[in-house]
């Protein structure tokens, strides 16, 4: 382009504006790279620690406990039981039939607990993903010179089984299915509380509250809530779910006489705490929703004659569903990670039993990932690793299942 | 709100001294105007000298703007529509309004006029309904095929006739117009206006405008408000009559500057 003549009281700054534009680009590409990388660090961490070599020596050999040549893995569910009536003491094998009689038992459950109380394996020495590729042979020797006895594999902590087994305190049985399901109860609970109240206060606070003193309290007071912390609500939670309301909480006045319910610390008590906890979140974000639908539409449906609640419920909710929708998933993926006030609540951190009801004791999975990691032994430092991965697929899943619902709402139009 | 028996009034909507108020600030002092039944009003005037508020007051939608407030009367057919006893729904039912920027429901053409019409318990047959609205907007033809597309899916002109179709089918007595061609090219403005004038023969017709041309060629009677006082100015009337006087012999200086473009 031909070069401009100077204009008079114009600094011709073109090439200083644009050199300041391409730094404000770099710092701003900075930022989301270091955010990336934060997320690939966390990532890597959690998956080094979830898989690697393990090296381990059984108390009892499970060849010697081949029966008639069958080995420990092919021997039926009545052998097996029979082999632990026979090893255990008469006193141990009772207290398990009766924690679940036996002829209701799977024989996987039973095999496990064949491992677990017999062969007793005992892990002597745990290396991480990146040693175990890169310094396999190094591994190798150094286990056979110090455990000669013990043996060496390479095993992935997240399995299947993983997944499916109930908690037991031992490494190589444990699983996470309690706490999968205890999380599951919790957050719906937590939904069931906090969606409703919070989408009706946001409603009222959007569309029928005036805007005077007491009003503009309540609102200050509601974003101020969203910041309390975690573990204030778990105080509360316990002053309130567990002590005051405990015949409610624990089934009592329902007529429930469960015996693995203690007190009020209940599912029911951790997702109402919980629910308390994402209320302002919820609240918040549903009003921000609803005051996005535009002013137009409000008056298309006013301007021809209908009331209040005619367009809160025909317009204003509809368009302000997809917002309102996004704010509850961001409300249940923080619920379903506390951690804190559910340890003051009372969950129970060594349950084996599945919660069955609204009164169940429960335990869940950032709880057991914080009993795991609170472990001096490194199998369990792989063991939280596992769950924690468990915990992230979890948490997608919901979250992408709610952008379906959250999708299928706003396509509409 | 009650229609008298004995023979209508031929005015429909009457202020007497109406003051307007946002919060503290009055924005509008003083109005006397007579809508006249089965004609087109048109209020003219710069912008901000109240125009739109003054609309707004007639179907009570100012209401729904934070801290409003009118002095003086509003009278529909003799009625105070500010009376204690008057539901402002009612009022908004039977005084419908158009807006300046189209604005359809996010629904279908059909849903558009159908949950219009459902909300105040219509139980006739729909379809019906549906398409003599449509027709009497000037608009069935163009979207007869895709009465199941979203209303959002038209062009502006069309959306507007729509919500004019939505508007009429709940049939009201008095329709508010307020700059609904404003957002609109010359030939899509050109069919609103012809429709006014289709639509007068069963409606009476106020509409607010910044088009002088459109006010002199559609309408029957106009209003011209203007900013006026010291200190903090406030709109007001400074003159109604027929159309063709205050274009052609205008009492006030002021509106014969406006009218003939030396305003200012």
């Amino acid at each position: 382009m031909r070069e401009r003549s100077i204009v008079q009281g114009f600094d011709n700054n073109l090439g200083a504006r644009n050199r300041k534009g391409v730094i404000w680009h770099i710092v701003f590409q900075t930022s989301t790279v270091v955010g990336i990388l934060a997320l690939i660090a966390l990532m890597l961490n959690v998956i080094n620690s979830a898989f690697g070599y393990v090296a381990y020596e059984a108390k009892v050999d499970p060849d010697s406990l081949a029966v008639d040549g069958t080995s420990l893995e092919n021997q039926s569910k009545e052998q097996l039981v029979a082999l632990l009536q026979s090893t255990l003491s008469s006193g141990a094998y009772n207290k398990l039939n009766n924690e679940e009689p036996f002829e209701s038992r799977s024989r996987e459950e039973v095999y496990q607990l064949v491992v677990e109380r017999i062969v007793r394996p005992q892990v002597v020495e745990v290396w991480n993903l990146w040693p175990s590729l890169t310094q396999a042979d190094n591994i190798r020797v150094t286990v056979a010179q110090d455990h000669p006895e013990a043996e060496l594999d390479f095993i992935s902590w997240l399995t299947y089984d993983f997944v499916s087994r109930p908690q037991t305190s031992e490494p190589f049985t444990a699983g996470v299915r309690t706490a999968i399901l205890g999380s599951l109860w919790t957050i719906m609970f937590t939904i069931l509380l906090a969606f409703p109240i919070g989408v009706g206060a946001a409603i009222y606070l959007e569309e029928y509250a005036s805007d005077n003193w007491l009003n503009r309290i309540i609102q200050t007071n509601i974003n101020n809530l969203a910041g309390v912390p975690s573990i204030v609500y778990g105080i509360l939670g316990l002053a309130i779910f567990v002590r005051t309301l405990e015949p409610f909480t624990s089934g009592k006045i329902f007529g429930v006489e469960n015996i693995t319910s203690e007190n009020g610390r209940t599912v029911l008590a951790a997702g109402l705490t919980l629910g308390l906890l994402v209320l302002p979140i919820i609240i918040i974000n549903a009003r921000e929703a609803i005051r996005a639908v535009p002013r137009s539409l409000r008056n298309a449906s006013y301007g021809v004659g209908a009331t209040k609640w005619q367009t809160v419920w025909s317009h204003v909710l509809p368009n302000a569903l997809p917002g309102i929708l996004t704010g509850t998933i961001l409300a249940a993926s923080r619920a379903i990670g506390e951690t804190a006030p559910l340890v003051v609540v009372g969950a129970s951190t060594a349950i084996s039993f599945d919660p069955s009801s609204p009164f169940s004791k429960f335990t869940t999975l950032p709880i057991q990932i914080y009993q795991w990691t609170s472990r001096p032994q490194d199998e369990f430092r792989s063991l939280a690793a596992a769950a924690i991965l468990v915990l992230l697929v979890l948490l997608l899943s919901l979250n992408a299942s709610a952008v379906l619902l959250r999708n299928r709402f706003s396509r509409r139009f | 709100m009650t229609t008298n028996n004995t023979p209508e009034p031929q005015y429909v909507l009457e202020t007497h001294d109406l003051d307007i108020y946002y919060g503290t600030f009055k924005a509008v002092t003083g109005v006397n105007m007579k809508v006249e039944r089965n004609k087109i009003t048109a209020i003219i005037g710069p912008s901000g000298c109240g125009k739109s508020t003054l609309l707004r007051a007639f179907n009570r939608m100012n209401e729904l703007y934070a801290g409003t407030s009118i002095k003086g009367t509003i009278t529909f057919y003799g009625d105070d529509i500010y009376a204690k006893d008057v539901d402002p729904v009612e009022v908004r039912y039977r005084i419908g309004m158009v807006f300046q920027k189209p604005n359809p429901f996010p629904k279908s053409i059909y849903e558009n006029i159908a949950w219009t019409a459902r909300i105040h318990g219509y139980k006739g047959d729909m379809d019906e309904l549906v398409e003599s609205s449509l027709q009497q907007a000037a608009l069935w033809d163009e979207v007869k095929d895709k009465l199941g597309q979203s209303g959002l899916s038209l062009s502006g002109g069309q959306q507007q006739r729509l919500c004019i179709a939505r508007a009429i089918s709940i049939k009201p007595e008095v329709i508010l117009m307020d700059e609904p061609a404003s957002a609109l090219d010359p030939i899509a403005t050109l069919k609103i206006e012809e429709l006014m004038q289709e639509l007068k023969k069963n409606y009476t017709i106020t509409i607010v405008t910044h088009n002088m041309q459109q006010a002199a060629r559609a309408s029957d009677y106009t209003a011209m408000m203007m900013l006026s006082g010291e200190g903090e100015r406030s709109g007001t009337m400074i003159e109604f009559d027929e159309t063709h006087r205050i274009f052609t012999n205008p009492k006030d200086k002021r509106t014969e500057d406006y009218v003939t473009g030396r305003f200012g």
